[in-house]
């Protein structure tokens, strides 16, 4: 081999290599410094309570509930509707142009800013019923419809025809093919696809500003849905923007950072488990 | 020759603009195994397909002429209880990804059956009489997935008779098999036509003489010939057929 043709390969390792380890240490750097300065500001007192200005207390729980009620609520609406129009257009469907439409509008729509969304939403919902949790909730259905609709759909296709076929072939219906056959042999990829909507709903800000609104009042489920109030990520932002209060703000940053790597993990395994299964 | 169970009256199909079957007309014996033999892609896969009305999936496919079965056309008769009626075993075996048990139960449940101790019943008669049931009565439970090939076509093959078919439409049921394997189902579909009548497509022209009772060649979606094996073998009538099974083509 030629002198040249060493260096070149030589530097050409020595360039990925370095190029392989600035990405491993941002991304280390970053997940260490937001829990190195977050961990030690998390205490029951700040889980546990509200925020009260008189006795200068600062308490995320009701950021903790509203977060959970909207993931809640949101999923409520967004599974059937997503996963229903997901059947409709690979089972059913006869317009396969119309499908392609359709799907090609779906990708578009993931991949709008989602300030967008928040703008539209407050248009459309905060105006109407006021700015609220189910405002926002709403505001992330439209947001999340076409990522939870795509990834059934490719889901329900990666069914084999073989299994419909064989329920057709003893006489089923197709309502029944899909519910006893199709469904269960793609479930744990629908699953999937909705755990990881959860963490993009967790992880939202842009869209809740305008719609959601920035209270930080404990409510129960049904009375929290109609008021105002922030969710994990809008208190970030607030506390941090607003108050300069930024302990809390590394609090709440490494507690999404557990979450969003919990969900990210039993993504994963629910992955893992289906590949094992259908390799069977 | 038996009396027919089937009766096809001058079937035409088309794919899209391309036509599979042309102007077939035959009649398909009750208990007897009838092969359907020809080259790739002269309409036997498709004539199979079309007596359960299979090609009702295939969305560009247009149809005309008649089938008969029970006096009636099957075009215009209900399609789940025709398929109840006139099952299917694939050319690939495809057991549903679930148990043993739930795989021969699937057809009954479908047509409303939930009593235990009846499903209990079909299960093991269909196993039996699908041979496979010495070889599974120990793990019923288990998925059927982790069956060899062979015996995943056998539990395809007692699946299809769970729901007590009359007819049994098998394509190329041995092609994805060992030797040994398809020894067992050949051996199986001659016991079966006791109790059932067989359809079966195949490639292989030894199976098709081992097993069959009738035998009809297609060639280019035409039925150029059909009857009994073996007069069909010794002495065909149509030069075309001479020309195929002596192995001049296809």
């Amino acid at each position: 081999m030629s002198t040249k043709r060493k260096i070149f390969r030589w530097a050409v390792r020595i360039g990925m290599g370095l190029a392989t380890g600035i990405t491993a240490a941002l991304t280390l750097f970053l997940v260490g410094y937001v829990l190195i300065k977050g961990f030690p500001n998390i205490s029951w007192e700040l889980l546990s309570t509200s925020p009260s200005y008189i006795s200068e207390r600062i308490g995320i729980l009701p950021d903790i509930l509203n977060t959970v009620y909207i993931v809640i609520a949101t999923l409520i609406i967004v599974i059937p509707l997503g996963v229903g129009a997901a059947i409709y257009l690979t089972e059913y469907a006869a317009s396969k142009k119309l499908v392609g439409i359709i799907e090609y509008a779906a990708e578009a729509l993931s991949g709008i800013p989602s300030i967008i969304y928040g703008l539209v939403g407050m248009l459309i919902f905060s105006n109407n019923m006021g700015t609220s949790l189910l405002a926002g909730a709403l505001t992330l259905v439209i947001m999340n419809l076409p990522t939870i609709m795509r990834n059934t759909q490719e889901s329900l296709k990666t069914v084999p025809q073989s299994y419909r076929e064989g329920a057709f072939g003893l006489g089923a219906g197709k309502w029944r093919v899909i519910r006893t056959v199709v469904l269960p042999g793609c479930l744990d990829g629908v699953i999937t696809g909705c755990i990881l909507s959860v963490g993009r709903i967790l992880g939202e800000s842009a869209a809740l500003l305008y719609t959601a609104g920035f209270a930080h009042v404990a409510y129960g489920f049904f009375d929290g849905l109609t008021q105002s109030g922030s969710t994990l990520t809008v208190a970030l932002y607030v506390y941090a923007k607003e108050r300069g209060e930024f302990g809390v703000a590394f609090a709440i940053a490494s507690i999404l950072m557990v979450l969003a790597f919990l969900i990210n993990l039993s993504a994963s395994m629910i992955s893992k488990h289906h590949q094992r299964r259908n390799a069977a | 020759m038996n009396h027919a169970i089937i009766t096809v009256n001058d079937l035409n199909l088309w794919y899209g603009q391309s036509q599979a079957l042309k102007h077939i007309t035959m009649e398909i014996p009750e208990k007897s195994i009838t092969a359907l033999i020809g080259p790739s892609g002269c309409g036997k896969s498709t004539f199979l397909k079309t007596l359960n009305r299979m090609n009702d999936l295939i969305p560009t496919v247009k149809i005309t002429g008649e089938v008969r079965y029970g006096g009636e056309n099957i075009f215009e008769s209900e399609v789940n209880a025709l398929r109840k009626e006139v099952g299917m075993v694939f050319q690939k075996p495809n057991p549903f990804p679930m148990s043993i048990y739930d795989n021969i139960a699937y057809g009954p449940r479908t047509h409303g059956i939930k009593s235990k101790a009846k499903l209990d019943e079909i299960v093991e008669r269909s196993l039996r009489d699908a041979a496979i049931w010495d070889e599974v009565k120990d793990r019923l439970k288990k998925n059927a997935i982790g069956l060899s090939g062979g015996q995943q076509q056998r539990l395809c093959i007692a699946r299809a008779l769970a729901v007590e078919p009359k007819v049994l439409l098998m394509d190329e049921p041995t092609s994805a098999l060992d030797p040994i394997s398809t020894s067992r189902i050949e051996e199986l579909a001659m016991e079966l036509k006791e109790k059932y009548t067989i359809v079966i497509v195949t490639h292989n022209m030894q199976q098709a003489v081992r097993i069959s009772d009738f035998t009809a060649f297609f060639l280019l979606g035409e039925l150029v010939e059909f009857g009994e094996t073996e007069e069909m073998f010794s002495q065909p009538k149509d030069q075309r057929t001479e020309d195929y099974i002596t192995g001049r083509f296809g």
